[in-house]
Parts: C-alpha cells; structure tokens; sequence
C-alpha cells in the first residue's frame, strides 16, 4: 500500500510536469511560426482558436488521423523506435528543472551531468531514424547531425564547467542559488554567446540545420516518416529547444530568481520568472531562425572545433585562474 | 528494499541479455544499438549503488560520444549487410584457438579482480567513513583524483592525448592539389579586391590580367 501511494503521489507530479511541457511545446510551435511571418510582413497562422493558438492543435489533430507509412525496404523496430526514443529523451530532461527552491521533481546532486547526457543521448533518435529508413536522403542527414551534434556537445560540455566552477555544485538548484547575487550572464557573457549558439547547433535550429536542409535533403532524417511519428520528431524537436532555453536560463539568467528583489519583482513567482526567461531565450531562437541564412557545412564544423572549443577553454583557464588568484573559488 | 531489489535485477538482466546480444545479434548495427543498451543500464547500476557521478559520466562519454562515432563508422562501413558470414566461414575457424586463450585470459584476470575486492578486509569501513563524512560522490572523487592520485590522472590523460595523436597520424594524408575555401579569406575580401574601375578607351577594349 505505501509503494502504491508513493507511485500515485510520483505519476501524479510527473503528470503535473508533463502536461504544461507538452501544451507550451504546442504553444511555442504557435509563437515559433509568428515571430516568423512578422519578420517576412506575413500574418502566420492566425484562423484557428485566438490569435491562431489553436493552430498547433489542429495540426496535431491532422498528423493523428494520417496513415503511418513504414517503407517496405526499411529497418522496421528501429524505424518505429527512433521519434520515440526523440520523444522520450526531450521529455524525461525535464525532471531536473528546478522552477523554485522546492519545486523540483528530481532534485538529485548531479542534475546538470544529467541534462549534459540526455542532451548528448538526443542524438541516436536522429542516427536511428536516418539509418532505419535505408534510403539516402535521411542517411545523409543522420550522418551530418552526428557530427554536429557530437562537435557542439563538446563545447557546451566546456562552457558548463565554466560555470560549475563559480558554483562548486552540480545541483541544478545550487546554481541558481549561487547567482543570486550577481546573474551569470554578466560575468561569463562570451560563454553565454557561444552556448546560445551551440545551442542552436545542437539543437538543429537554424541557421545550422543541415541535418534537415530541405534544399539539399528533402527533409533529412525525417523524409520517410509520415503522420503521428512525423509529429513525434517534431514535438521533440520543440521539447529539445525550449530545454536548451531552460538550460540556458539556469546556468546564465538565474533560473527562477527574480531579477531584483525588490518590491515588484518579488511579487510575481519563481516559476513564471523562469517561464519569462525561457520565452525571452526562445523569442532569440525564432528570431534568429527569422534573420539569419543557412551556414555552409564545412564553415560549420569548423566554428565549433576551431573556434568554440578553443575559446571556451581559454576561458575555462582564464575563470580558474581569476577565482583562485582572488580566493573566490567556491569551496565547501 | 523490495523496490531496490527489483530495480537492480531488472537492470542487471537488460544488461547481461544485452551484452549476450551484442556478439549474437547478426545485423553489425544492432550490435551497436545493444552497446548502447549496455551501457546505459550500467550506469544505471552505478546510480543505484551511489555512483552518481561515475554513472552520468559514463553515459556522457560513452554513450553520448563513443558510441555515436563506433556506430557512425559502422554504419558507413556498410557492414550490416555482410550480415556476420565471416564468423560462420571455413577461415574464421583458424582464430579459434588464439581467440580462447585470449577470453580464458581475461576471464582469468577478472576473476582475481573480483575475488581481491570481494575479500579487501577494510570494504566495509570504507562504505561506512563515505556515509559519516556527508560528502556528496562527486565532491569524494574531487578530493582524491587531484591531490593522491594526481600523477596516475595525468599519466592517463598524457595517454589519451598520445592515443588522439597517433590516430591523426596514422590517418593523415596530405592530398596535394586540393581546392578548399578559406572563410577568413572570403569575409576579408573587400570591394577593391574585386572590382576596379577602368577608363577604356574606344575601339581598344581592357586588358584583364589573371
């Protein structure tokens, strides 16, 4: 009987997480596409529901009622695997986030190593995908996303520890304690850079998403898949990028602290200061997506490993060396 | 404790199955994809007993990096369609006997790994002294790998590092004749670069040098 009231009292959480996860994904798909056609002087999706909110839904609804088309040639199980595996991965990376001191679903001592391998393992639903179709065009895709996806990783990995080491914790909810005083933002602001832009790589976004060029690749890894499973790898995309906004605004913008404590600012709760600032980051995905054109593959790879990883090193020894010359190194 | 029990075999038998499939499994890429199973319930055993730190390593480097590039050359040496004829042909039988003594070899040295840490007479105590001291996993590593064992770390670093060398060595190649785009080159280019402004006279054309 105590299992059982712990597992209601866990599926009951988790259903509290997953439910607005997944509506705001529809949501910023909705917000995503508008920022779009504003920036071309278009009107975006604006006939379903308000606003055109509803857009996503009936999207949805539409993907649902389709025939699944599984290519006769393809890899069956790991055809079908690979959106869940997408699926899956973008959703169970939520459980760390802290949205206030005790809000948290997981609050475990190694939550950004956490977030670090769920990120790194999102790219075998792509690999999966690419591969099982057996057809060029999402081989191809796969091929370019690994080596994307595994170069980006690094830097980020890098970018991570500089922040790790003004905090002295893994905890996801140490680091957002740690800024309290003063944002991260501010004092690692070349690192907030590079790890929006490694962001965007990561997480397939323009202006780097080869792996998906539909100039080049039809579709990349999505091109044989059809109906629900195309949704599927979709929604996981979104899920991946508003997680990499939250990452962001974890280790950069405070996570759930109010930007100034006082009297206003501490009106508004610790959660909706971290929704506000994962909107602002996602409003810099769109808008980037919006503005800038698609890089080439090469100057690509040659962005992260030539100059994200090296910069991001220096500056990983250039932290060590001002927080220990200054005796400021966090130590417990 | 019933939980934990039942959470530990589970994780166990994925793994044993899992690595029993990896040399089973007739497709090369499947193999890979049973790797991966491996690994990730490995490191979840490490979870389970404590190792969190160890345990998320293990899936960053290994499963996240690792094995995305094993499976990458797998996938592009095509070999998933010679579906594993050469274990069954007349020739591999010939490697059989070296194959053994390896096995019976490593077989051998893990059972005396695991015998000597079975019966270390102190085990307990230290699983005790980690509880008293309050110290998080990843703190305890920290202590130790940076001051005890500084040398052996670098010493493993300065391995990698040869290993990472030697394997652009061996594959390095200058190709000579190659035309490649220099994006400094194509940024820095300026409008003078590219265009002059001539006065020609008539009936007596440019002469454009190149």
């Amino acid at each position: 009987m105590e299992y059982l009231s712990i597992l209601f009292d866990q599926v009951y959480k988790i259903l509290f997480l997953l439910v607005p996860v997944l509506v705001s994904v529809a949501m910023v798909v909705w917000l995503d596409r508008r920022v779009w056609a504003f920036v071309q002087k278009r009107q975006g999706p604006n006939v379903v529901g308000p606003f055109g909110l509803l857009q996503t839904i009936a999207d949805a609804l539409k993907y649902i009622f389709k025939e699944i088309i599984i290519p006769s040639t393809s890899n069956k199980v790991i055809f079908i695997l690979a959106p869940i595996v997408t699926m899956t991965l973008a959703l169970i990376a939520w459980a760390v986030i802290p949205f206030s001191a005790t809000q948290v679903l997981a609050d475990i001592n190694v939550g950004i190593l956490y977030l670090f391998a769920v990120s790194s393992l999102g790219v075998y639903g792509i690999i999966m995908g690419g591969w099982a179709s057996n057809s060029k065009y999402p081989f191809l895709g796969a091929i370019r996303s690994a080596a994307q996806m595994v170069s980006y990783e690094v830097s980020i990995g890098v970018i991570i520890i500089n922040v790790l080491l003004c905090v002295g914790s893994l905890n996801l909810n140490d680091i957002v304690i740690a800024q309290q005083d003063l944002w991260f933002v501010i004092p690692l602001f070349p690192m907030f850079v590079i790890f929006f832009i490694s962001a965007l790589a990561e997480t397939n976004r323009p202006p780097f998403d080869l792996p998906e060029a539909e100039a080049e690749l039809v579709a990349g890894y999505q091109t044989e898949y059809s109906g629900m499973m195309y949704a599927m790898f979709w929604l996981g995309e979104y899920a991946n990028i508003l997680l990499m906004c939250a990452i962001g605004a974890i280790l950069f913008l405070g996570g759930w602290l109010s930007p100034l404590e006082i009297y206003p600012f501490t009106l508004v709760p610790g959660p909706l200061w971290l929704v506000l600032k994962i909107l602002l980051l996602f409003l810099l995905f769109a808008l980037v997506k919006a503005i800038v054109p698609r890089y080439r593959y090469d100057q690509l790879m040659k962005l992260g490993w030539k100059v994200f990883l090296p910069l991001s090193l220096i500056w990983v020894v250039l932290t060590a060396s001002y927080l220990f010359y200054f005796n400021l190194l966090p130590v417990n | 404790m019933i939980a934990h029990s039942i959470f530990f075999y589970t994780f166990s038998i994925i793994a044993i199955v899992s690595a029993i499939m990896v040399t089973a499994s007739k497709n090369t890429v499947h193999s890979v994809f049973f790797l991966i199973l491996d690994f990730i319930s490995i490191s979840c055993l490490f979870i389970m007993i404590g190792a969190e730190f160890l345990g998320m390593i293990m899936l960053i480097v290994y499963v996240g990096a690792v094995a995305v590039l094993f499976l990458f050359v797998v996938m592009m040496l095509n070999v998933a369609q010679q579906k594993n004829q050469w274990f069954s042909s007349e020739e591999s039988s010939k490697h059989i006997p070296v194959g053994l003594i390896i096995s019976t070899l490593i077989f051998v040295e893990l059972i005396i790994v695991v015998g000597g840490w079975k019966y270390k007479p102190d085990l307990f105590d230290i699983n005790n002294s980690i509880e008293i001291n309050n110290v998080s996993n990843t703190h305890s590593l920290g202590q130790v790998l940076y001051t005890d064992y500084i040398h052996i770390f670098q010493i493993s670093g300065m391995i990698l590092l040869v290993a990472m060398i030697g394997a652009i060595v061996l594959t390095f190649r200058k190709r000579v004749g190659v035309k490649t785009q220099s994006y400094i080159k194509q940024i820095s280019r300026e409008r003078s670069d590219g265009v002059s402004v001539v006065k020609v006279e008539s009936n007596k054309g440019v002469k454009i040098d190149d």
